[in-house]
C-alpha cells in the first residue's frame, strides 16, 4: 500500500429510508429500497474491513440509520475494535430505550440535525410536523450522557433566521453546532433556484455567525460550512479523491465521498463482491482521482492544486457531465459561467416566500419517475 | 498554582476516547468528529486521568515511568489545555 493514504472515517450509509423529506438531502435522487440493503453480516465485515484499513471513526447516517433495528450490533462491533462511533440522526424515532441500548452497546457520541426553528419552518423544508421530536431528542441524547451535537443545512428559506436557529441549538443544550451552508448536489441541484441565497442575505448570515461564534465561545463551538458558489476557488473536497474517508452506500458500494454515486460515467465496486482494502486501495474508481496526475489544467499549471485538489469531482460532474473537469466553483475554470449564471440568478429577483416555495419545492421522496433509465 | 489543584481529580471527558492505533502506530485521541494526534507524554498524562488519581498522583506516576523530576509544570499546563478544549473534566 505505498503511497496509498489511510482512511479516518467511514460513513455508513445503512439506509435511505428516512422520515424527513428535505429538499437538500445528498442522498442520490435514486433511493435505495429496505429490499436493497446490506445485512447485519455484510455491514459486520464491511467494519472489520474498515478497522483494518485504519478507519478509527464510523458515522452512522442515511436516511435515518434508526430505521434499522440492528444498529446496536453494528455499534458493539465497532466498540469491541476501538472504533469512535457517531450516529447522525433526524431525532425522530429515537425513544429513551433505544438511547440506552445504543449507549449501552458502545456508542460515543450523536449529532441532531434540524432543518430551522419552528415547525412550521421544518415543514417547508422537510416536509415534516414532527418538530416536537426533535426537541424530545436533544433531551433524550443528553440524558443518556452523550454529547450533543446539532447541525443545520443553510438556505435561502432559512438564513434569515440563523439567529433563532443558534438560540435553539443553545437552549437545547448543544455543545457543537454545525452551520452547513448547503452544496448542491443531488435533491438540493433540483432545488437550487428557490436555495441558493443572494449575496446579501449570506453576508448577513456572516455577520451574524461571527458575533455568535465570539459570544458562545466558551459553551458552543459554531462551525461554518463555506457556501462555495460563493468562493473564488473550489473547496478542497473531502481533502482529495480518496484521501480520508469513505462511504459505504446502502446497497454496499463503495464512495470516496457521500455524493459520488451522482457520478453515473464511473463504476464502483461493492462491498458484497470485494474486500474492502482492494476497493480503497486498488479500485479504478477510488484511483482515477488520487493525486495531482489526472488534473487537466487549468489546475495541472496551478499553484494551488495542492490546495484544494481541483475541487469537487461530483460537482464537476453535475455541472458539466464530466468528473475530470476542473470545479466551476474555481474563476479560473472554463466552465465557471455555470456557477456564475446560478449566482446572477439568486442575486437579481426577489427573496424568499414560503407560499411560492411550497409548491415549487421537491421533496425527497423514492419516486420511479426519478429513477435513471 | 492554586494548591486545590494538586488534589484536583481529573478524568477524561466520556465523549473522548484514547487509543493506540495499530495501522498507524501512534496515540491518539478520538472526539466527535475530530481525532486528535498525541505525543508521547500527552498520551501517558491523558491514560492517568481515571478521576481517581489527583494531579499530583498523576505527576508521582509520571516521574517514576519516565524516570523523570520536576514535570508538575508541564502536566499542570497540559491539563489546564487539556481541560480548556473539553477532553478532561473534573
Amino acid at each position: 500500500m505505498t503511497g496509498i493514504p489511510q482512511p479516518f472515517g467511514l460513513l455508513a450509509e445503512v439506509t435511505h429510508q428516512c422520515p424527513l423529506h428535505c429538499v437538500y438531502c445528498s442522498n442520490p435522487v435514486e433511493l435505495f429500497e429496505r429490499s436493497d440493503e446490506l445485512t447485519t453480516d455484510d455491514w459486520l465485515r464491511a467494519i472489520r474491513q474498515a478497522a483494518e484499513l485504519g478507519v478509527l471513526q464510523v458515522h452512522f447516517s442515511g436516511g435515518e440509520p434508526l430505521v434499522r433495528g440492528d444498529l446496536e450490533t453494528l455499534v458493539a462491533e465497532c466498540r469491541g475494535l476501538g472504533l469512535y462511533t457517531n450516529l447522525i440522526t433526524s431525532g425522530l424515532g429515537l425513544t429513551e430505550r433505544r438511547a440506552e441500548s445504543l449507549v449501552s452497546a458502545g456508542l460515543n457520541s450523536a449529532q441532531l440535525s434540524i432543518q430551522g426553528d419552528t415547525a412550521e419552518s421544518t415543514n417547508l423544508v422537510a416536509a415534516s410536523k414532527r418538530f416536537d421530536k426533535k426537541e424530545a431528542a436533544a433531551r433524550i441524547i443528553r440524558d443518556a450522557g452523550l454529547p450533543l451535537n446539532m447541525n443545520v443545512v443553510l438556505h435561502r428559506v432559512n438564513l434569515d433566521r440563523l439567529d433563532a436557529i443558534i438560540d435553539v441549538c443553545v437552549s437545547w443544550g448543544a455543545e457543537r453546532l454545525e452551520l452547513a451552508n448547503t452544496q448542491y448536489y443531488g435533491w438540493a441541484l433540483r432545488n437550487r433556484e428557490l436555495l441558493l441565497p443572494s449575496k446579501t442575505q449570506l453576508d448577513e448570515a456572516v455577520a451574524v455567525y461571527e458575533r455568535r461564534k465570539a459570544e458562545l465561545a466558551e459553551r458552543m463551538e459554531l462551525l461554518w460550512i463555506l457556501p462555495d458558489y460563493y468562493e473564488p476557488y473550489p473547496k478542497p473536497c473531502m481533502g482529495g479523491w480518496a484521501q480520508t474517508a469513505l462511504t459505504v452506500a446502502p446497497d454496499g458500494r463503495v464512495y470516496p465521498c457521500p455524493v459520488a454515486e451522482e457520478i453515473t460515467t464511473m463504476e464502483f465496486a461493492s462491498v458484497r463482491d470485494h474486500d474492502l482494502k482492494w476497493i480503497w486501495a486498488e479500485s479504478p474508481a477510488f484511483q482515477a482521482f488520487r493525486g495531482t496526475d489526472w488534473m487537466p489544467d487549468p489546475c495541472r499549471s496551478c499553484s494551488r492544486k495542492e490546495l484544494d485538489f481541483g475541487g469537487c469531482r461530483c460537482q464537476a460532474f453535475a455541472l458539466t457531465g464530466d468528473a475530470g473537469r476542473t470545479d466551476p466553483v474555481c474563476i479560473h475554470s472554463s466552465d465557471h459561467h455555470l456557477v456564475q449564471d446560478a449566482l446572477d440568478r439568486a442575486n437579481g429577483g426577489d427573496g424568499a416566500d414560503p407560499d411560492t416555495d411550497r409548491e415549487q419545492l421537491v421533496y425527497r421522496r423514492p419516486t420511479v419517475s426519478a429513477r435513471r433509465s | 498554582m492554586d494548591e486545590s489543584e494538586l488534589t484536583d481529580k481529573p478524568r477524561l471527558a466520556s465523549k473522548a476516547m484514547l487509543r493506540h492505533d495499530n495501522v498507524r502506530d501512534v496515540e491518539l485521541l478520538l472526539l466527535p468528529e475530530r481525532v486528535v494526534l498525541l505525543n508521547k507524554s500527552g498520551a501517558a498524562i491523558l491514560g492517568l486521568c481515571d478521576g481517581n488519581r489527583t494531579v499530583q498522583q498523576v505527576v508521582e506516576q509520571l516521574e517514576q515511568d519516565f524516570e523523570a523530576t520536576d514535570l508538575l509544570n508541564d502536566v499542570m499546563t497540559f491539563l489546564k489545555d487539556a481541560r480548556g478544549r473539553g477532553w478532561v473534566v473534573t
